[in-house]
């Protein structure tokens, strides 16, 4: 054990998926860090960077083909407008339990002072400008940037 | 659990949030917020009597209710009450801690 004696300081979450629910699942750990007094960065890598794409972050879908928790079979959910209609539902019980939408929820983080990433290899790979992202991300960096932004005690990293 | 804060004896759980709203006056928030190293300023006033209403309403507490409060925006919620500002502005408030995970 160190000086901290384990504690947190900080979390670094690495977002390489643009389906809802792993979205969700990066923002609301991200959020919650910051809740608990913890530092939290977010780096958005490969589809992960539809979530911080001024056109695509309000069009992101659950998954519903090789998606098991989806309780169908897998031929039914390729069908056209089944993601559509799986993501509606899913929107409907996120607001249920007050869960803002993605816009919102980014607004949210940014006021947290979380610092939003965005990966520099994979910005080139999809031809993303960085006037085609959020005008709140904290910029375009490389994976050993990110690593750097991670170092001291106490911080912990996550792929999601 | 009780604490005497203040020369009051006042009835807290084991995280030191009171369990009973009533015992709490502002002296008791006075020396709570001590405790966390927080200097108060008509500004967190505000803020603490917005959350004790939401309480007394029974109405659920979250960051984003407090975004939308009107009263306080995120960005000066956690500059006022730097370090997990939910958990520290009720405990300061004398009401229980939120167990919202947003």
């Amino acid at each position: 054990m160190n000086e901290f004696n384990g504690e947190i300081k900080k979390m670094m979450i690495i977002l390489s998926k643009a389906t809802l629910e792993n979205v969700y699942a990066a923002f609301v750990l991200a959020n919650g860090a910051r809740m608990e007094g913890i530092e939290a960065e977010m780096f958005f890598t490969f589809f992960g960077l539809e979530a911080v794409h001024k056109k695509k972050l309000e069009h992101l879908h659950v998954a519903t083909v090789g998606n098991p928790a989806m309780h169908m079979p897998t031929m039914l959910g390729g069908l056209p407008g089944m993601e559509a209609l799986a993501t509606n539902m899913m929107k409907k019980e996120m607001e249920k339990v007050d869960m803002p939408d993605v816009h919102e929820f980014l607004e949210i983080l940014k006021a947290s002072g979380v610092k939003l990433w965005a990966c520099k290899l994979a910005m080139e790979m999809f031809h993303y400008k960085k006037e085609d992202m959020i005008d709140d991300l904290d910029g375009v960096i490389t994976v050993g940037d990110f690593y750097k932004q991670g170092s001291g005690l106490g911080t912990h990293m996550l792929f999601v | 659990m009780e604490k005497i804060i203040e020369g009051k004896t006042i009835s807290v759980n084991e995280e030191g949030y009171l369990t009973n709203f009533t015992q709490w006056d502002k002296n008791i928030g006075e020396a709570i917020s001590k405790e966390v190293n927080i200097t108060l300023t008509p500004r967190h006033w505000q803020v603490i009597s917005y959350l004790q209403d939401e309480f007394k309403k029974e109405s659920p507490l979250s960051i984003r209710k407090i975004g939308k409060s009107g009263v306080v925006d995120i960005k000066e919620f956690y500059a006022l009450f730097p370090n997990a500002p939910l958990k520290t502005a009720t405990k300061i408030a004398g009401i229980p801690k939120p167990a919202s995970c947003i």
